[in-house]
């Protein structure tokens, strides 16, 4: 079974600053990651493989330097890596994104065999919009599961799969028919060390470079910026919501005490959250 | 466990690990490079300067790409009291020269461009991957690693560990006993950010040239040890450090001692306004010849700080470093030529290459330094504070006429260490420094 996983390097958001004055984000000499959200997608198309056999090829569209994320993914035991690399993609929004990958995927296809399932994580910590998975399953007719947080079952034969996705007020357990489209849920499992011959292997590997024409891209209207409707039209920092701790004096150290004070504190500070609570104890 | 077999495996990806590496891949040889870190340079701290000599010794052109920050026009070396410093300071045009002869860097980039080389030269670079143990065969040669990875072995004709200053492979293995605290320094060190005209007007710079400060002084509060300020092009590297065993006796903390420094009327104005973004700790071999354990053996080399080769008077490390890992890699290339074995007998051609170069020469030269400052605390403490005495006693314009003044000083001098201390200390001082 061939599963492709697409993935993204980001900068990595626990180091990266807004610059005072223009509000923009400041890349540089910021690390780069793999998005935390594709490691999961990633881990989950590994376990597949190593249960049922097939390969596992892992797709990122991005600047030459994004190789070294694609590396990391093979050092954790993807087969196969291709990096999709053009100036004409740059600007992108998730409308071109998912364009390119879309047709990345149908080239991936035709060189190394249909992907039955093609991963994605539920959204990128850069971008945040959970757009280009979706988009991706919809350009290329797939059925498409988001937000999934276990593989429940997959038949081979039937060529369908079971997941469970989490929804608001509960879990859903789905079925469809492959080839289909996952958005993977975080906290699900956790990434593979990888071992040493992997990694030998992934230092060693070729990293397979697509420009636009390689990938079978035509019209270079759809790519990049000029392919890109959304406009970014305001950029901010937002103000710091958390208040600072604050201490509350009390000479009454018995616990009844302590919490009534803390209570008494704690309304004054959120006028109407008592007589809500009130309202709501009688309800019941 | 790699099927394949190398000639060589080296464990670590600094200075002398890419320097042994880049150079045994270079020849042909089959190189495997394993680095703990997530990349070359995440674990490494230093100043840091880099001296051109040994690396130009390595990759002639490295001035064409490497990321240097500036090069080094002046040095300022200090003796500094509460609130006070007395300075030599030592600025040429010269310096300014085609090939510059020192740069300060900021290790995290040099340490990945020089990474870059090694691979292009051939080598294949593991990072997260530690090395846990040395294998050995029924004879007790070295034949390969263990790595905390599944199925983590490799094996290779020679092991060269350059594994830095507390190197637990070799420690675990025997080959060396653990750091003594007497014997290793711990160096703590803050990056402060400044705009590049900031720091080009406050040390009177242009392009990129930059400044050195090598501080001694009360700043240490009595223990052996020294600080230091370098320029970078948008940033300053600010940093101090002291053995560990005083640190220990004195109870004293190094970030107190930093603050201590960053505080003192002659530092702060450097600083002031400046952002400091980035704080570092690592420890320092400074036993010098006397503490260097065996640096090699049947199928093993060490190179760089695992090795204890850091020059602690003159503040050089990295260079040093990378001498050593070029000439362990160049033992073993002309051990392959002759289609020799890479037994202790014949790795010790490693020892006798050394032993013709500055690095032999120099820890040789100040074996005795160590001990004389251990046991002489009055070069950090008393006399910073009487030579600051006397340079404001001679400086001050106060009505006192000079022969008083000069009499004042020797007084001073006399009083604070008494004149068969002062002429002890400095028969002593030159005794170890021959």
């Amino acid at each position: 079974m061939h599963i492709v996983v697409c993935m993204k390097q980001v900068p990595d958001s626990a180091q990266i600053r807004v610059h005072p004055v223009t509000n923009t984000i400041m890349r540089q000499g910021v690390p780069t990651i793999i998005n935390p959200y594709d490691l999961f997608a990633l881990e989950e198309a590994l376990r597949l493989r190593d249960r049922l056999g097939g390969e596992v090829t892992v797709l990122t569209m991005g600047p030459p330097m994004a190789e070294d994320s694609l590396r990391k993914a093979m050092t954790y035991g993807a087969d196969r890596a291709v990096l999709l690399t053009d100036r004409s993609f740059a600007g992108s929004d998730t409308l071109a994104t998912s364009f390119a990958l879309a047709a990345a995927l149908a080239k991936i296809g035709q060189e190394f065999g249909v992907p039955l399932i093609v991963f994605t994580g539920k959204q990128t910590i850069d971008g945040d919009t959970a757009q280009v998975g979706p988009g991706i399953a919809k350009r290329l007719g797939l059925n498409q599961l988001t937000y999934v947080s276990r593989i429940a079952d997959l038949d081979a034969a039937a060529g369908t799969i079971t997941v469970e996705r989490r929804a608001e007020g509960g879990v859903q357990v789905l079925s469809t028919r492959m080839p289909v489209l996952i958005t993977m849920l975080e906290g699900v499992n956790e990434i593979r060390r990888g071992s040493l011959d992997d990694a030998y292997r992934a230092a060693r590997a070729t990293v397979i470079k697509w420009n636009a024409a390689d990938a079978g891209i035509t019209d270079l209207a759809k790519c990049g910026l000029r392919g890109s409707p959304t406009i970014v039209k305001k950029v901010f920092a937002p103000q710091a919501r958390a208040e600072k701790v604050r201490q509350v004096p009390t000479t009454d150290l018995t616990t009844e005490a302590l919490a009534a004070t803390v209570m008494a504190e704690i309304f004054k500070c959120q006028p109407g959250l008592e007589s809500e609570l009130m309202r709501f104890s009688a309800g019941q | 466990m790699i099927e394949e077999r190398f000639d060589a495996i080296v464990v670590g990806a600094g200075p002398s690990g890419n320097a042994a590496a880049y150079t045994m891949a270079k020849e042909g040889l089959k190189v495997l490079q394993l680095e703990r870190g997530e990349y070359p340079g995440s674990k490494n701290v230093q100043g840091a300067i880099l001296y051109a000599d040994a690396l130009e010794q390595i990759i002639p052109d490295f001035r064409e790409d490497a990321p240097l920050e500036r090069h080094v026009i002046e040095q300022r070396l200090w003796t500094m009291d509460d609130t006070s410093y007395v300075g030599m300071h030592y600025r040429s045009e010269d310096f300014n020269e085609e090939k510059p002869n020192r740069y300060t860097i900021i290790r995290a980039q040099f340490d990945k461009w020089f990474s870059g080389k090694v691979r292009e030269a051939g080598a294949v670079l593991l990072c997260e991957t530690t090395v846990t143990e040395l294998l050995r065969d029924t004879q007790g040669r070295v034949i390969g690693v263990r790595t905390d990875r599944d199925g983590g072995t490799a094996f290779a004709d020679v092991v060269i560990l350059g594994e830095g200053v507390n190197g637990l492979v070799g420690q675990r293995s025997g080959l060396r006993p653990e750091l003594k605290p007497d014997t290793v320094a711990l160096a703590v060190k803050e990056m402060h950010f400044l705009p590049r005209e900031v720091i080009e007007s406050r040390f009177n710079l242009k392009g990129n040239e930059g400044v050195v400060i090598e501080a001694m002084g009360t700043i240490t509060d009595g223990m052996t040890g020294t600080a230091f300020l370098y320029t970078n092009q948008e940033s300053i590297s600010v940093g101090i450090g002291c053995i560990v065993s005083d640190m220990v006796e004195g109870g004293r903390s190094p970030y107190g001692l930093l603050e201590a420094f960053k505080r003192h009327p002659s530092v702060r104005p450097l600083l002031e306004n400046s952002e400091c973004k980035e704080y570092a700790a690592h420890l320092i071999p400074e036993g010098g010849f006397n503490a260097m354990p065996d640096l090699y053996g049947d199928g093993w080399i060490v190179v760089g700080d695992a090795g204890q080769f850091v020059n602690a008077v003159h503040r050089e490390g990295s260079n040093l470093a990378m001498t050593t890992g070029r000439i362990a890699g160049e033992t073993v290339v002309w051990l392959k030529r002759r289609r020799e074995a890479t037994s202790k007998e014949n790795l010790a051609e490693y020892q006798r290459r050394l032993n013709e170069t500055f690095v032999m020469k120099d820890l040789k030269k100040y074996r005795r330094i160590p001990d004389f400052l251990h046991r002489n605390k009055q070069v950090f403490g008393l006399y910073p504070k009487l030579i600051s005495a006397a340079a404001q006693t001679w400086f001050r314009v106060d009505g006192v006429d000079k022969r008083t003044k000069e009499k004042q000083i020797f007084k001073a001098l006399r009083q604070g260490r008494t004149l068969p201390g002062l002429i002890g200390d400095a028969v002593k001082l030159a005794r170890s420094w021959r």
